[in-house]
Parts: structure tokens; C-alpha cells; sequence
């Protein structure tokens, strides 16, 4: 197939502009080894050391320094469950005291929640959604980067904090009044309001960088219905954060005002209301499930047409289920309350919309099941870990239409039957899948591949482990035991029952272990891979593994819903030239059709986001702890912002002259 | 590389002291008090002294920086009565406790001898009906009601009306006892 | 300890028998739901062709229709759709049962949650026939209870599997909840909505009692506490009187008149204390005296130094409070 490019307008390549003023730049376009390419190179490269690591804005390398951090909290926060596992074994045990169990089992389920698994979508989002659309960088690369360092410091806080005894204390979901100002004795709750803080800036700074590079950054010719399905729940997914997300910021501040101020949202003798914080936690909390299960289901719409070598049956309808999904999932939020004392009638609109999600839920399985059963099927480990999914992941959402009844959740609310479901929908729906995908998408990460047997050895050894672990806890459940108890007396009988529990959990440790020792020894002496492995059908798999510094010599040109499989028109071209090789300039797109509309020139990378980032958390941390620091604490991040955003005279120099022609 | 040397100690000792500090704020004690932890030698009760100034050691209630016996303070105040006669602090048929004048000394020894052996005029001995420990939990909350305890452990506001200034808001007041001439 | 039935699958009583069938449906269908899905993943395992990576992918299905497998994905999600819909049904159903029990000559309780005891009120229109009671509830078999539900610190949730649904104490808030025991026995029930350190040991206990039996019960617990019968007894009411008990708990009739801990009056004719966390016993009770914080760690009472002689008369004053 001939490579025809494509001239930009207003480019040089552009007959109708040749003569302007300017000097002549090296412009894409041209194949890999070209001098452009070169140029490319020599362009989008960071410098080396300390200096060019906080000063980079590469999508990459940030995308992967929060997957790696997400999953270094991911291992602290299963160490605190093996010792919870580890104290709930035997009844009365007296391994752990009440007061350190209640700092663990609220640092598990914070740190899973808002440290690991939302981080951990977006890091794959910020590293695979530009390559998945064929463009240079993410739309804000700044902000995304001051949105890592903001996570990274916040985290180290809340953990550092439960070092020095100051770790949260009153489970995930913080009620009030325990972490009020009379019954949050200390700190602990302070600490737990910031985390909140720093995670949830994060997930909005990038949130709206995702979105903007997906509706506005793609390659020419990938109009929306020829996007990929994990871009589309990406999408998805960052629309839901932007939404959602200012709610328990909310939420959380008005509890730091009360705690900090003395103001009295949350007191009922003065006129507030505790159940107000549910409300505005789980209008917050329900939709955050969903936007760490979305991008999931977008890894398995990933995995599937590749490993059953047939485009996905039904792509239509698993996009508009995407969609539903994000719509419906901010309608449930009741269905956390329905033990509170709510009207009746309006519990049970809420137990009608906890069931209606499950049909968009239910389109996407039956056409994922048909899109294997009309398929070749390569079964290797991204597959196996799929099939997990579905075994697992069916089982929670069944549980969970159990629990969204609102007679039966009378019985199960907050007992170990929903800390099985809530297991079995995360770890099944989105841990299998984020393991499937890892595996898929570490040769593009790192060149390497990850080795195939520890690989199966670690998915059956999870997936016995998960479900000897969690499976009696829906028993547990049923035969009375509540949530979130240190210990437990032998006249209950759940001592069996948690027995098994732990020696699942133990499994679940060891098959954790493996994929550290896959990651680590094939990272370094793993077999090489070459572009494209899996013989797949996005864009990322059209360059190198790694990829270079600026994704693509030349931005391709999308003409089908496949890009990689579908044969092209004889006359379309394969990619379009004329951007700057030596400036870091990119393509903005219509939204529909992704027509060429501008070119865009990219911020150079700096170290004023790492900056503003450690600013701002002296801001959110010194005004937790006083009310001074509400207002002094403004003065850093100020400086910093100035800083920022103060324009240079070489670079509007340059982007003036770029406007003009390259 | 010889400067980042030079700085560790520092660090080191600022992030020893960090812990300590946190540690203590947050320390959760639950057990009883020790036996023999509280042999007050003697007290002051005045600051006049013939002959010089008086260099009796108070006694460190080291509940002072405890942010869990603060709030236990607090609870017993209201559970024991003691808003009976001292309101939130304000007075009423007792002495005011949130102002800076104390009649038998603002010290923790003092405080405690005050709570434990009562007072003239109506203050009742609560020696063999409070539990040593709470009586400390109880000593500390009252000196936190003129700021004579760190801010950052000091209770908050209470989940009740409106009443007071919480604790925690405060400002350090400096204790003044009946011997002080006032204007 | 005491032998109880906590298990949502073991009612006792008509509101969770009500939960408890629709349990069943709800188990059925998704059983069979679960099963038809698997067998259709186990299918198209089975039948697909195995590939590799370099197995040509079958890219003309981008341009051809699948009207079979159209039809199966929409029979499968209306057919879902119609299960759903028959559950919401079932749910909505089993809410009215719930809500429509009848509440004739029911007998009124107020239940005010405290970190990490419950205080029981039993109400009645004859204001002389009110009694305080703890941690343990006496109803009578075959007659709706009617609980009124505060909290005074935090949220609470009061929860008897085997006779009902849970409902959450939120302070500043009144809850209600009502059920009716129609088998005699003892049932568990425990606090579900984590309140701070003691949440795991705050059990309830709920005593289905025959008419008359439950009739002897609380004429006895409206009597004021028992004469002390022994030297020993009279010296542990004195000392519960003059030392720090009497700062916290009442007993009636005597001049021990605290109102927040639980009440003692009939303390001894519980089965258990400390909200279900010891049996009530001479040895658990001297044990609790002198330090609560061994057995519950972080509990409002302190430990209370007293000499072995002190603690006897006080553990056997106790004793005698039926």
C-alpha cells in the first residue's frame, strides 16, 4: 500500500501558500526513519535526569507514573486486608485493637477507592486515549501533570499520616457525626477531608483533559462512530468524574468547615441535617463505582475483537449502553440510604433505577458473548482474565440486583453479604479486566512481553482465591454478621466461614505476588516485542513498542472503524503532513467527523506544574488544619499560578510565526 | 551530594520530632492509670511567696496535648453535672472556668486537688466517685477552656446549640489567681 | 452464652418471613439467570474456532448484517428486561406487606441508641407503668411491636435478623420500625452502622416470650430494685451508692439515679451484659467492674480500682437486682 499524504492547508506542503514569509521549517509527515522523524525526535524528547523527570509533559511517561504509583497503594492498601483477613480468622482474636482495625479497614477501602482504582483508569486513559485517536500528546499535558503530582503528595499525606497514628478512622465513606467535630476526635478526620480534596483536583484536572483530547484531538477521518470502544468509555468515565466528583469536594469541605469553622451543616440542633452528607457522598459515591467499572468495560470492548479476531458485534449498542450507563448510574444513589428513614415510595423509584441500569449492562454482555460466539478465539492470558470477568463480574451484578431490592437490602445493608458484592463487582469488573489489559498492553508499554504461563498461573490462582475468599462472605452475610467488626464472638458461628475467608485471601496474595515477579522479570529479560503482537486493530499498534516521544511520524488518516484491519479506500490517504517537526505542534478536529480544523501548538514542558502542585497542597493541607490557612494558604498557589501561566516572549514568538505558516 | 548529606539530620530530627508529636495528639488510651502515676508532691496555690520564688516543679498532665482525653473531658463535664453549677464554662452558682481567673490555681495539680478534695462553698469532693484517670480527662478539658492546652487537640464544637466558642478557637489566656491585685 | 437465631434465613417472626420469600424468588431467577449466561459463555467457548495472532480477522462483518445473532442478543435483553421488570414488581410488592402489618394493640418501644449500648423505654398511656430497661428486649409472641427510633451520639442501626429489616438511628432524627414475633424463642441482633470503636460488640438481644410469661416479665421490671437480702449485698448497694457508679447508673429505689448508662434496676435477670459481650455471670460481672476496657476496648466506663472485698459486695449487690 503506497503511503499518500495528505497536505494541511495553510501548510508549506500547500501549493496555494507557497511564497509567504518565513523560514522554512522540517515539517511530519515523512516515514520513520526519515529526517523529520528525527526532528520529531529531537522535539518532543524531555531532557534527562531529575530536571527533564518533573519538568516533562509526555502523556506517557505521566500515564505511567500513575499506573505505577496506583498499583504500589494497590499493595499497601491489600496488605492492610491481609491483616484484617488475618484478625477476623479465628473469633475473638486479638491480633489488632478496635481502634487500629478501624484505621485499617478505613485505609483499605479509601485508599482502593480514591488512591488506586480511579488513578489507575485514568493513568491507562492518559497513556493509551492519544494513541487510540492518533494525536501527539493529551490537550492539556500542564494540567495533567500537576494533577499527578497533586495525587502523589496528597496520597503520601494520608499515609503518612496513618503512620504517625493520624490514619482515618471512620470507614470509606466518612459519616457524619462520627468524623464530625465532636465524635472525629482529632485529626483523623482532617486528614481523610484532604485526601478527598487532592483525589478528587486530580480526577478533574484529568477529566476534562481526556474529554477535550477525545472530542476535539482525534485523527482526521475518525468521525465518533469510528472511535474505539475504550476511548468512547473514557469519554464516558470523564464526563461522569466532572459531574460527580464536585460533590463529595463538596461534601468534604462543609464537613472541614464544621470540624475547622464551627458552621453547623451537619448539626441537627442547630438546623443542619447528618443525612445531608449521605446524600451529597453518595450522589458522589454511586457514580464513582461506575466510572472505575465503565473504563473497565472499555478494556474488555478492547480485549474481545482482538483475542475472537472479528470486530465487536453490536459496536452501536455498546456505545449507547456506555452512555446510558453514565446517564442512569447518577440516578441510584438512594439505594445506599435505603435504611435511613426516607419515604417508602421514594426508596423504591431508586430500586427501579438500580434495575434499569442493569439492561444497558446486560446489551453489552450478550453482545460481548456473541462477538466470541461468531469468533476465532486466541485464547491467551487477556482473554482468560476476560472470562473471568464475565464468571465473576455476572455474579455481582446479580448479587447486586438482590441488594437494590429494597425489602432484601433491609437484611443485607451493610453486612458482609454487600462487602461480597461490592468485591465481586470492583475486583471482578474491574481488577480482572485492568490485570487482562495490563497484560495486553505491557508489550506497548515496554517493548517486552509479559510471560505467558506466570501470566495463567496468576489468573487461576486469583480467580480460585477471589472466589474462596468472598463467596462464604455472602453466607456471612445472610447469617448475620454486620460490617466493619474487629473481632467477633465463637457463640456466632461465622468462624468457619471467615476461616475460609482468609485462606482465600491468602491466595489472592500469592497470585499478586506472581504478576510483581512476571512485571519485574520481564520488564528486564523479557521476550521483545515488536509493533503489533496481538495482530490488533487500534492505532496504538501502528508504531513502536515503545512508542516514541511523539506517538506518530506522521498523524494517520482513519477510514474505518478498524483502522489496522479494515482495507483502505485505493485513493484515501494513510496520514496527513505539515505540521512543525520542530515544534511541538498538534491537530485540533471537529467534533463529528473529525475534519481538520487547527493546529494547535503544544505548552513547552516546565516545572511550574510541579511547583503549583506542592502549592496547592500547602493550601488544602495547612486550611484543614486552621482556619488561618484557609486564607494565608492562598498566598503559594498564587505565586505559582502567576508563574505558570506568565507568557514567554520566545514562545508566542514562535507560535505567532508558526500561525502564519511553518 | 555534601549538602544533601548536611540536611538529613535535620530532616530526620524534624520528622522524629513529627512523630512524636502526631503520636502523641492521637493516642487513644485506653487502659487505666497506672498506679502510683500520680503522686502530686506539692502544689501552689498562690503566687505570692516569702522570700523569693517558689520552684516547685508542676506536674506535667500530660493529657494537656491528648486530643481523645480532651474530648472524654468534655463528655464528662456535661455527664457528671459539672454544667450544673459552671454552665459551658460560664458560671452561674460556681465560678466561671473559661476566664482567667483562678481562685485555687490553674495548674493540672491544682485543678485536680480542686476536683478531687471540692472547695468551699459549694465545689463537692469528687475523690472516691470519679476515677483517678477521668479526673485528669477532666482537668485537662477544663484548662482547654481558656486556652491553656495545644489548640490543635482541643475539642471542636459540639453536635449540640450553639453555645460557646469551641475550645479549639480559643485564645491562650494567662492565668491570674486571687492574690493579683485587680484594678 | 445464649443460644439465638440471627439469620435472615431463619424467620421468626411475619415481617422477615416476608423479606425471606422474596429472598427466595430473588435467588431463583438470579440462579437461573447466572446459569443461562455461563451456559452461553460455555457454548461459544466451545464452538469458536481457535486462532492465533496472526489469524486473518474477519473484517467483511463490518459490512454484513447478523440478523441470528441480533435476534438472540434481543430475545436475551428483552427477556431480561421482562425478569427485571417482574422483580421490581416482587420488591415493590414485599415493601407494602412490610409497610401494612397490622399494628392493633401493638406494644410501643423507644430505642435510643448510645456509643455502644441500647436504651429500651417501654411505653405506656398509663404513665406510672413506663420502665427503663438495656441491651435486652422482652415482646410478647403473636403481638406487633412498634419501635421508635432515636440515637443521642452518632448513627446507629438496629438490626434483628430473624425478625425484621434494619433501620438506621440517625440523632436529630425519628425512625420507626415494626414487627411481630409468631415463634417464641431468643433472637440476635446486632448494631449495623459503624459507630466507633465498640460497633462490633453492640448486640441486642430480643426475647419472644408467651403472653403471660412476657405479663410476669414486665410487672417485674416495674417493680423498684429488690431489699438487699445480705450483709454482702447491703454493703455493695452502699458502695454502689456513695462511689462511682452511682455517677452513671440508676437503680430504682435506691439513691443511684445516673441517667447515662444503663439501667440496672433489674440488671441480674438479663442474660447478658455489656451489650451481649459476656454472659451475666459472677465472674464476667466482677471482671467487667474492675476493668471494662480489657473485655471492650475504648467503652464510656472506666475501670474502677477496688479492693477484692469492695468488688465482691458490689458484684453480689448486683446479683441480687432481678
Amino acid at each position: 500500500m503506497s503511503s499518500v499524504g495528505a497536505a494541511l492547508p495553510g501548510s508549506a506542503d500547500d501549493a496555494s501558500t507557497a511564497g509567504r514569509a518565513g523560514p522554512r521549517r522540517i515539517l511530519d509527515g515523512a516515514g520513520r526513519d526519515s529526517a523529520a522523524a528525527h526532528a520529531l525526535q529531537r522535539t518532543w524528547s524531555d531532557k534527562p535526569g531529575v530536571l527533564g523527570f518533573l519538568r516533562t509533559n509526555d502523556h506517557k511517561r505521566i500515564g505511567r507514573r500513575f499506573v505505577v504509583t496506583a498499583f504500589l497503594f494497590f499493595l499497601l492498601a491489600g496488605a492492610l486486608a491481609a491483616v484484617m483477613r488475618a484478625q477476623l480468622a479465628l473469633p475473638d482474636s486479638h491480633l489488632v485493637g478496635p481502634d487500629l482495625y478501624d484505621q485499617l479497614f478505613t485505609m483499605h477501602g479509601t485508599t482502593m477507592m480514591f488512591v488506586f482504582a480511579v488513578p489507575v483508569m485514568q493513568g491507562l486513559s492518559v497513556y493509551f486515549v492519544p494513541l487510540m485517536v492518533g494525536t501527539r500528546n493529551t490537550a492539556f499535558p500542564r494540567m495533567t501533570q500537576c494533577a499527578y503530582w497533586v495525587y502523589v503528595v496528597g496520597a503520601l499525606t494520608f499515609w503518612i499520616a496513618f503512620a504517625l497514628n493520624t490514619g482515618a478512622d471512620a470507614g470509606w465513606f466518612a459519616y457524619v457525626p462520627l468524623t464530625g467535630p465532636q465524635y472525629g476526635v482529632g485529626h483523623r478526620a482532617d486528614l481523610w477531608n484532604n485526601l478527598v480534596n487532592f483525589t478528587e483536583a486530580m480526577g478533574l484536572m484529568v477529566a476534562v483533559d481526556i474529554a477535550t483530547v477525545i472530542l476535539k484531538m482525534r485523527a482526521p477521518g475518525m468521525s465518533l462512530r469510528r472511535m474505539p470502544l475504550f476511548v468512547w468509555a473514557s469519554l464516558v468515565a470523564s464526563v461522569m468524574i466532572i459531574f460527580a466528583m464536585p460533590s463529595v469536594m463538596l461534601a468534604a469541605n462543609l464537613v472541614s468547615f464544621d470540624r475547622t469553622f464551627g458552621t453547623h451543616f451537619f448539626n441537627p440542633a442547630e438546623g443542619g441535617d447528618a443525612l445531608l452528607w449521605q446524600h451529597l457522598f453518595w450522589f458522589f459515591g454511586h457514580p464513582e463505582v461506575y466510572f472505575i467499572f465503565i473504563p473497565a468495560l472499555g478494556f474488555v470492548s478492547t480485549i474481545i475483537p482482538v483475542f475472537a479476531r472479528r470486530p465487536m458485534f453490536g459496536h452501536d449498542a455498546v456505545v449507547m449502553s456506555l452512555i446510558a450507563t453514565g446517564f442512569l448510574a447518577f440516578g441510584l444513589w438512594v439505594h445506599h440510604m435505603f435504611a435511613t428513614n426516607l419515604p417508602e415510595l421514594g426508596k423504591s423509584f431508586f430500586t427501579a433505577m438500580s434495575y434499569m441500569i442493569a439492561i444497558p449492562t446486560a446489551v453489552q454482555i450478550f453482545c460481548w458473548i456473541a462477538t466470541l460466539w461468531t469468533g476465532r478465539l486466541n485464547l491467551r492470558v487477556p482473554l482468560l482474565f476476560v472470562l473471568g470477568f464475565f464468571f465473576i463480574f455476572v455474579i455481582g451484578g446479580l448479587s447486586g440486583i438482590m441488594v437494590g431490592s429494597v425489602p432484601l437490602d433491609l437484611q443485607v445493608h451493610d453486612t458482609y453479604f454487600v462487602v461480597a458484592h461490592l468485591h465481586y463487582v470492583l475486583i471482578g469488573g474491574a481488577v480482572f479486566p485492568l490485570f487482562g489489559i495490563l497484560h495486553y498492553w505491557f508489550p506497548k508499554l515496554t517493548g517486552r512481553m509479559l510471560d505467558e504461563r506466570l501470566g495463567r498461573w496468576q489468573f487461576w490462582l486469583f480467580f480460585v482465591g477471589f472466589n474462596v475468599a468472598f463467596f462464604p462472605m455472602h453466607i456471612l452475610g445472610l447469617q448475620g454478621m454486620p460490617r466493619r467488626m474487629y473481632t467477633y464472638g465463637a457463640e456466632t458461628g461465622w468462624g468457619p466461614m471467615n476461616l475460609v475467608a482468609t485462606i482465600g485471601a491468602a491466595v489472592i496474595a500469592v497470585s499478586v505476588l506472581l504478576f510483581l515477579v512476571n512485571v519485574v522479570r520481564s520488564w528486564l529479560h523479557g521476550e521483545r516485542a515488536g509493533d503489533d503482537p496481538w495482530g490488533a486493530d487500534t492505532l496504538e499498534w501502528s508504531t513502536r513498542s515503545p512508542p516514541p516521544p511523539y506517538n506518530f511520524a506522521a498523524l494517520p488518516v482513519v477510514t474505518s472503524r478498524q483502522p489496522l484491519w479494515a482495507p483502505r479506500p485505493p485513493d484515501a490517504p494513510t496520514h496527513v503532513s505539515g505540521l512543525s517537526a520542530e515544534d511541538r505542534e498538534g491537530l485540533v478536529t471537529t467534533v463529528l467527523d473529525a475534519l481538520p480544523d487547527v493546529r494547535y501548538s503544544y505548552p513547552e514542558p516546565t516545572v511550574w506544574p510541579f511547583v503549583a502542585a506542592w502549592a496547592v497542597y500547602a493550601w488544602l493541607f495547612w486550611s484543614g488544619l486552621s482556619s488561618a490557612g484557609m486564607f494565608w494558604g492562598l498566598i503559594p498557589p498564587a505565586i505559582a499560578f502567576i508563574g505558570w501561566y506568565w507568557p514567554s516572549e520566545k514562545e508566542t514568538t514562535r507560535q505567532i510565526l508558526l500561525d502564519k505558516r511553518p | 551530594m555534601k549538602n544533601a548529606n548536611r540536611m538529613r539530620i535535620p530532616v530526620v530530627a524534624l520528622a522524629v520530632l513529627a512523630t512524636l508529636y502526631g503520636c502523641e495528639r492521637e493516642r487513644r488510651d485506653f487502659g487505666p492509670t497506672p498506679s502510683g502515676a500520680t503522686a502530686i508532691k506539692s502544689m501552689r496555690m498562690s503566687d505570692l511567696f516569702p522570700g523569693g520564688s517558689d520552684k516547685t516543679p508542676a506536674v506535667d498532665n500530660r493529657y494537656d496535648d491528648n486530643a481523645y482525653a480532651l474530648a472524654e473531658g468534655k463528655r464528662l463535664f456535661h455527664w457528671y453535672n459539672c454544667t450544673g453549677c459552671h454552665g459551658e464554662g460560664g458560671g452561674g452558682s460556681g465560678p466561671a472556668l473559661m476566664d482567667n481567673v483562678w481562685i485555687y490555681g490553674s495548674e493540672s495539680e491544682n485543678v485536680f486537688a480542686t476536683i478531687v478534695q471540692g472547695r468551699p462553698n459549694g465545689m463537692p469532693a469528687f475523690g472516691g466517685r470519679i476515677p483517678e484517670k477521668e479526673v485528669w480527662q477532666l482537668v485537662a478539658y477544663v484548662r482547654s477552656m481558656s486556652g491553656l492546652v495545644s489548640s490543635q487537640a482541643a475539642p471542636n464544637r459540639d453536635d449540640a446549640m450553639h453555645a460557646k466558642k469551641p475550645e479549639s478557637e480559643v485564645d491562650r489566656q494567662r492565668p491570674v489567681d486571687v492574690s493579683t491585685p485587680r484594678p | 452464652m445464649i443460644e439465638a437465631l440471627h439469620n435472615v434465613q431463619a424467620p421468626g417472626g411475619v415481617q422477615a418471613q416476608a423479606v425471606y420469600h422474596l429472598w427466595l424468588l430473588l435467588l431463583a431467577v438470579c440462579t437461573i439467570v447466572f446459569v443461562a449466561v455461563m451456559a452461553a459463555l460455555a457454548l461459544a467457548l466451545r464452538r469458536a474456532r481457535r486462532a492465533g495472532a496472526e489469524t486473518r480477522p474477519r473484517v467483511e462483518l463490518l459490512e454484513r448484517r447478523e440478523p441470528a445473532v441480533v435476534r438472540a442478543v434481543v430475545i436475551g435483553v428483552a427477556v431480561s428486561a421482562a425478569l427485571l421488570l417482574g422483580l421490581l414488581g416482587a420488591s415493590v410488592y414485599t415493601s407494602r406487606t412490610l409497610a401494612g402489618m397490622p399494628l392493633t394493640d401493638a406494644l410501643h418501644i423507644e430505642l435510643t441508641a448510645h456509643q455502644w449500648w441500647w436504651e429500651a423505654r417501654y411505653d405506656d398511656p398509663a404513665p406510672s407503668r413506663i420502665f427503663l430497661t438495656a441491651n435486652e428486649l422482652h415482646v410478647p409472641v403473636g403481638r406487633p411491636v412498634l419501635l421508635t427510633l432515636r440515637a443521642s451520639d452518632v448513627i446507629h442501626s438496629f438490626w434483628v435478623p430473624s425478625l425484621t429489616g434494619k433501620k438506621d438511628l440517625i440523632p436529630g432524627r425519628e425512625a420507626m420500625v415494626t414487627f411481630r414475633a409468631d415463634h417464641a424463642g431468643v433472637y440476635r441482633g446486632q448494631c449495623a452502622e459503624f459507630c466507633g470503636y465498640q460497633h462490633a460488640k453492640m448486640a441486642l438481644f430480643v426475647f419472644a416470650d408467651e403472653p403471660e410469661a412476657w405479663q410476669h416479665w414486665a410487672e417485674g421490671q416495674l417493680a423498684p430494685a429488690a431489699a438487699p437480702r445480705t450483709a454482702l449485698e447491703a454493703r455493695g448497694r452502699e458502695l454502689f451508692e456513695t462511689g462511682t457508679c452511682a455517677m452513671c447508673h440508676a437503680v430504682a429505689g435506691t439513691l443511684a439515679g445516673g441517667r447515662h448508662a444503663p439501667d440496672l434496676t433489674h440488671v441480674a435477670s438479663r442474660a447478658t451484659l455489656a451489650a451481649g459481650a459476656m454472659p451475666n455471670d459472677v465472674a464476667a460481672r466482677t471482671a467487667w467492674i474492675l476493668d471494662p476496657q480489657a473485655i471492650k476496648p475504648g467503652v464510656n466506663m472506666p475501670a474502677t480500682r477496688l479492693a477484692p472485698e469492695d468488688a465482691a459486695a458490689i458484684t453480689a449487690f448486683l446479683g441480687s437486682l432481678q
